[in-house]
């Protein structure tokens, strides 16, 4: 038998058998919605119209619309994108650097966190497609041939390897996903009632025996998953960081770019994944398994990237004083100083101070405070890309052409809009399948529960179709 | 043995543990093993099967290769050859832009790839749910033992007190 180490904390409590595991996250999804995930359906549907209207008419008659002048070319659109793809790196970073560190923890937030990166970097490719003002020509990025009337794509420019970065990102991420997806599907398959959703699982489960030969390679190929997600999950952030740091504008040419975006899009990505979690974890009964444990452990992660976060400001805003270039310089003054000194300090204050409040340890296990540092996270991050587009672009080197940006409803009506696509896939990604990722759990059960049953594999309360065939039982004939 | 072929004897375990101890026994003792099939993986249980180490690893580096030499080839004969173009006062061929397309196709083919062979090799796929199985509560919280008794010159009797022997709670009998 296994010896159980002291020295972690336990990850699951309540002493359950592999058949409380099953049970416990397939009830959500085989009963029927509930009052309050209607409800909360119903509203994301409503937001989701109110910003599909906005963005009709954003396509419809143009970028114009939108709060942009000749000076600032790039402002809530690119701050959106930024931001959603920064919520999208959590996700990834679980489920793939998590699993190479042999965290155990992971195993009840994968799901969820994946299942959240994907529909983040969806919203985070609408702005893409929101910001070409002609969306149906967006496969003009594509390496296409002249014979579309263009030349080949300009492979030297960042914007391009944007395009090859996200697009791999998210079709690599769904795969990994929807790999360890398969095995719970095939439970929910064999467990169903009804022909349409023993239909609807059985085809997406494709399958799926559970064979130990199958197991072996499904372990393998996502050790390998995990090994390819690592360096692609920097890589995009790092990518989306070189649109900015190969221009020459000042505040944007800096070679601190790619780390500081990536710790930022970590410690966003994760605020994001607590609001979710706390409130999951609670509609659906799942306490037992995000336990306060998974909260301090994400909080630890948030105090760590936002600590990086901090000291890239900090040595930005010093090597803009002491590298002596004076159009570098003024860009930072003004950022603190200038007319949006408000958004700068907003940054500062959510992103540098708020995390920090962590090092205690009551703080940091209080499910209240999580969630507000959580919503306070990530409103200065998007207040951090916000300062860093709009700041540095407003106040150009022509004095005559300085500007301010002030967004249109169309600007705010776009980003609602993504807040509609996000928890209305978020909700019924909920509904539909499992939260949690229950063939990881069952496999670490053993080894991170709190206190382990008589009898592990307990008793399944739904009695088996297909095990109809008498029992072969020569002793008792 | 032509009226045992396609006939199987099914033994269904409680413990994840006991089914790993169960399996060398058995196959000390003289019983082929078909397959275990279990909710989540059971670390060792495909050496102790015997199954030889996949070889899906390869597969996943050709994929890459692939993947490497396309991106390579798309941009030197786009920027380079076809329509040669200086940007940025850089030769029209310069490598070190192409790293980062060159890594994310690499990976996107490695992880596709990959996969498909993943899918294929286990004969995984949309129209595959209609596979038989040995007992529904193997994807719950029991672990099944299948042995193909056309594959073994032992009598069903003794492999079934084999089983039970081993530890396991139940043993079926199961026709396809």
């Amino acid at each position: 038998m296994h010896v159980t180490s002291p020295v972690r904390e336990p990850l699951i409590q309540g002493g359950k058998t592999y058949a409380d595991v099953t049970e416990d996250i397939c009830r959500h999804v085989e009963s029927a919605p509930t009052k309050e995930w209607k409800i909360a359906f119903g509203l994301s549907l409503v937001v989701l119209a109110y910003g599909t209207v906005c963005l009709a008419w954003t396509w419809w008659e143009g970028l114009g619309v939108w709060g942009l002048n000749k000076t600032v070319g790039w402002a809530w659109d690119i701050t959106n994108f930024v931001w959603w793809v920064g919520i999208g790196h959590a996700g990834t970073l679980i489920s793939a650097i998590l699993l190479l560190f042999r965290q155990k923890w992971r195993t009840s937030i994968n799901r969820a966190a994946e299942a959240m990166t994907i529909f983040a970097v969806i919203c985070a490719a609408s702005f893409i497609l929101m910001h070409m003002g002609r969306p149906w020509m967006a496969y003009w990025a594509l390496p296409l041939p002249n014979a579309f009337g263009s030349l080949w794509v300009n492979f030297n420019s960042p914007l391009v390897w944007d395009v090859f970065a996200i697009s791999t990102y998210f079709s690599v991420s769904l795969v990994f996903w929807y790999i360890g997806l398969i095995p719970d599907l095939a439970t929910i398959r064999d467990r169903a009632t009804s022909k349409v959703s023993r239909f609807m699982y059985g085809t997406f489960a494709m399958g799926w025996d559970g064979s130990a030969k199958t197991w072996a390679r499904y372990e393998y190929i996502s050790l390998i998953l995990a090994g390819l997600s690592t360096p692609l999950v920097l890589s995009v952030h790092t990518i989306v960081s070189m649109d900015f740091a190969t221009s020459v504008i000042p505040g944007w040419h800096t070679t601190i770019f790619p780390p500081y975006f990536v710790a930022g899009a970590i410690f966003s990505g994760f605020a994001m994944v607590q609001n979710l979690m706390l409130i999951t974890r609670v509609v659906y009964k799942l306490e037992d398994y995000i336990t306060l444990e998974h909260i301090e452990t994400m909080n630890k992660v948030i105090t760590l990237t936002g600590s990086v976060v901090g000291v890239a400001y900090i040595t930005e805003f010093f090597i803009a004083w002491y590298g002596g270039v004076e159009y570098e310089y003024y860009a930072f003054f003004n950022r603190m100083t200038g007319p949006y000194w408000w958004a700068y300090w907003a940054m500062m204050t959510c992103n540098v101070i708020s995390p920090q409040l962590f090092w205690s340890r009551k703080l940091r296990r209080s499910i209240t405070f999580t969630f507000f540092i959580s919503v306070v996270v990530n409103i200065g991050m998007w207040f951090e890309r916000f300062v860093i587009i709009v700041t540095s672009l407003h106040r150009d080197y022509l004095p005559s052409s300085w500007a301010m940006f002030s967004p249109t409803r169309y600007d705010i009506g776009d980003y609602i809009f993504s807040f509609g696509l996000f928890f209305t896939l978020f909700l019924l990604f909920s509904k539909y399948l499992p939260v949690v990722n229950m063939a990881e759990v069952k496999a670490v059960l053993r080894s991170t529960s709190a206190q382990l049953p008589a009898k592990i594999s307990g008793v399944a309360k739904v009695r088996q179709r297909g095990t109809a065939e008498p029992a072969y039982d020569k002793d008792k004939e | 043995m032509a009226e045992l072929s396609g006939k199987y004897l099914v033994g269904v375990y409680d413990d994840d543990d006991t089914v790993l101890h169960a399996v060398p026994r058995l196959r000390k003792a003289g019983v082929k093993i078909k397959e275990v099939y279990s909710p989540f993986p059971i670390h060792g249980m495909d050496e102790a099967l015997g199954h030889p180490r996949t070889r899906i690893g390869i597969a996943a580096f050709m994929f890459g290769v692939t993947g490497c030499i396309c991106a390579l080839t798309l941009m030197i004969w786009t920027m380079g050859i076809d329509w040669p173009m200086i940007v940025g006062g850089k030769d029209p061929i310069s490598i070190p832009n192409y790293i980062p397309i060159t890594f994310e196709l690499t990976v996107l083919f490695t992880a596709f790839g990959m996969v498909t062979t993943f899918f294929i090799s286990n004969g995984l796929g949309p129209g595959s749910h209609f596979h038989p199985r040995f007992d529904l509560r193997s994807t719950d919280n029991k672990f099944v033992m299948a042995i193909d008794l056309g594959r073994n010159s032992m009598t069903v009797d003794e492999i079934s007190r084999a089983l039970k022997d081993s530890g396991a709670e139940e043993v079926n009998i199961k026709q396809f």
